[in-house]
């Protein structure tokens, strides 16, 4: 990967607000949540720093408190679910007690997110291009035509093969793939300094999850965009990750540089993520010790 | 590499030879498979990797009788069942020489038969006695690390691990010499997952023949001893496993491996990456 500072110079737009490289964009601290309405702890203790160009990995099956963790960062947690300890930071804010028109702000422009099921977030009945084009006309306060030059930009950028016919387009005409490149490319207008994917690859094909992947790997060293990738596959988040976190139940079982957590796994459930690739995977085949 | 090394030397279970499936109006036909020839030995597992259009769930449903093909052969266990009609699939299917597994094992269960009426059907349709029934429905429960508790149960009231291996022992309960698993693991956690491909190991020895049908080379890889690769309605490769997995020939098979997620992946994997859709995409 290349330096940070340098890729953060390069294209004015996407830093809003110039900080170090250094300095953490996302700080998340001892963050505990909680179900008020069962009276129950779900995440007990989750932290990580994140530095522009960076990349953040939390593996862990459903239920584990990973999509938790990133709505509170977020600051979308489902009614009745609070972040009862600790403290998250965006960009050198403390989110705790935001009022919702200072997520308004922050959201989209600071942090953003990309998810599962592409399609379910986007408006059926209303072309791509254009919901892609409101978002750069409420955050960026610019006019209808700028608003369209931008979004054509953009889908360029996510490698939409044909920008201008895909502007035009319904959901129904996209495939999966292409449907998650819109989302990203509405997920990028504002130019945040941190973008989360949440399982934002688990439906699609093999081929297309790479080619997403690339695609993340890429913004992030032309923009200095710094990411959270969330997977139940331990191999997806190794592949893009430079720290990785192990999520159980709402517990950070294991975590440490991706390198460390895929050599040398001091847990159990670690090691059980990691045999999975090993014995019933390509792992098995590629993996120098195992002869097939 | 087009052709299929015939590697056994007994007789195939099954053995297709230059399918070609078409759907659609006679003006609008589109080709859904071409020229697809495959044989598989007892006892084997083959898996049949492809992404969405390859043609990999067509090819499950014509070889189970659910497609009709418009050229080739279809063998199986020495019969010719191309040409059958309904109500010669409906015979062959009752005899349990072929078995199915698909993705959902809440559409495959019948959601009112308890688990040990379900897994007993089959037997009875073939005029199998209730006791001896019962006592098969208990081994291969076994077989599928299950216990006798769950014997009462809906499919509703079980974990979708759970439910996908009574699948798997409702198809082996008739003893088949075949059995089609469409993407039988992509809907179950990594837990589940590692079981039940675990468990499809572990028929091997029995002598059936496992047709593993999925677009997720890692499940594919982990169980398969020869592996197809579909693309665009062809078996562009056919290989063992190894074979397949760390000298692949043809590019999109190139492009599955390098795209695979790995333990073990490298950033010169992305430079092939491109260079790999751009020869595909050309």
């Amino acid at each position: 990967m290349s330096t940070l500072s340098e890729k953060l110079q390069a294209p004015a737009e996407h830093t809003a607000k110039p900080v170090r490289p250094s300095q953490p964009v996302l700080s998340v601290r001892e963050v505990r949540i909680s179900d008020q309405a069962a009276g129950r702890e779900i995440v007990h203790g989750v932290s990580f720093d994140l530095t522009p160009g960076r990349t953040v990995g939390i593996v862990g099956e459903s239920g584990s408190g990973k999509t938790l963790t990133c709505r509170a960062a977020l600051g979308i947690l489902p009614a009745h679910f609070e972040v009862t300890g600790g403290s998250i930071e965006l960009d050198g804010h403390d989110i705790t007690g935001f009022s919702t028109a200072e997520w308004t702000s922050l959201r989209g422009s600071t942090i953003s997110a990309v998810f599962q099921d592409p399609a379910s977030y986007l408006n059926p009945s209303i072309r791509v291009g254009a919901q892609v084009a409101e978002v750069i006309r409420v955050k960026k306060k610019v006019r209808r035509r700028e608003a369209r030059r931008q979004t054509i930009e953009l889908l360029r950028a996510v490698h939409l093969r044909d920008p201008e016919l895909v502007y035009g387009q319904y959901t129904y005409e996209l495939s999966g793939g292409m449907l998650q490149r819109v989302l990203i490319a509405a997920a990028i207008a504002a130019g945040p300094r941190v973008l989360i994917a949440d399982e934002a690859t688990t439906a699609l094909d093999v081929t297309v999850q790479a080619e997403i992947l690339d695609l993340l790997a890429d913004l992030r060293e032309q923009t200095g965009l710094a990411l959270v990738v969330v997977s139940h596959d331990l191999a997806v988040v190794a592949q893009l990750c430079d720290e990785v976190l192990v999520l159980r139940q709402g517990e950070v079982v294991e975590q440490g540089p991706t390198h460390e957590v895929l050599h040398h796994p001091r847990h159990a459930y670690t090691r059980l993520l990691i045999a999975e690739h090993e014995q019933y995977g390509l792992d098995r085949f590629l993996a120098p010790e195992e002869d097939a | 590499m087009s052709t299929d090394p015939n590697p056994g030397r007994t007789a195939p279970v099954l053995a297709v030879e230059g399918l070609e499936v078409h759907y659609g109006p006679r003006r609008r036909r589109r080709r859904a498979l071409h020229d697809v020839s495959l044989s598989i030995a007892p006892g084997e597992t083959v898996g049949v990797i492809g992404e969405t259009g390859s043609g990999k769930s067509t090819l499950a449903r014509t070889v189970l009788g659910l497609v009709r093909a418009s050229a080739g052969s279809i063998v199986i266990d020495g019969e010719e069942v191309g040409a059958y009609g309904p109500r010669q699939w409906r015979a062959l299917r009752r005899r349990g020489v072929v078995q199915y597994v698909f993705q959902d094992p809440l559409r495959s269960l019948d959601p009112d038969l308890t688990v040990e009426d379900s897994l007993a059907e089959p037997l009875l349709v073939q005029g199998v006695p209730r006791t001896e029934a019962a006592a098969r429905v208990r081994a291969f429960l076994t077989r599928v690390h299950l216990t006798e508790d769950l014997l009462d149960r809906l499919p509703g009231e079980l974990s979708g691990g759970q439910r996908q291996r009574v699948a798997v022992a409702r198809a082996l309960v008739t003893e088949p010499r075949l059995v089609i698993l469409d993407e039988p693991v992509s809907a179950l956690d990594s837990a589940n997952r590692v079981q039940v491909l675990q468990i499809l190991k572990e028929l091997r020895t029995d002598g059936v023949a496992l047709v593993f049908i999925s677009h997720d080379l890692g499940s594919v890889a982990g169980v398969a001893d020869r592996i197809a690769v579909l693309y665009q309605g062809e078996a562009v490769e056919v290989g063992a496993a190894a074979d397949v997995i760390n000298t692949p020939r043809h590019p999109y098979t190139r492009l599955l491996v390098r795209s695979a997620p790995t333990l073990h992946s490298a950033p010169a994997d992305r430079a092939e990456r491109e260079a790999l859709r751009a020869l595909l995409h050309a």
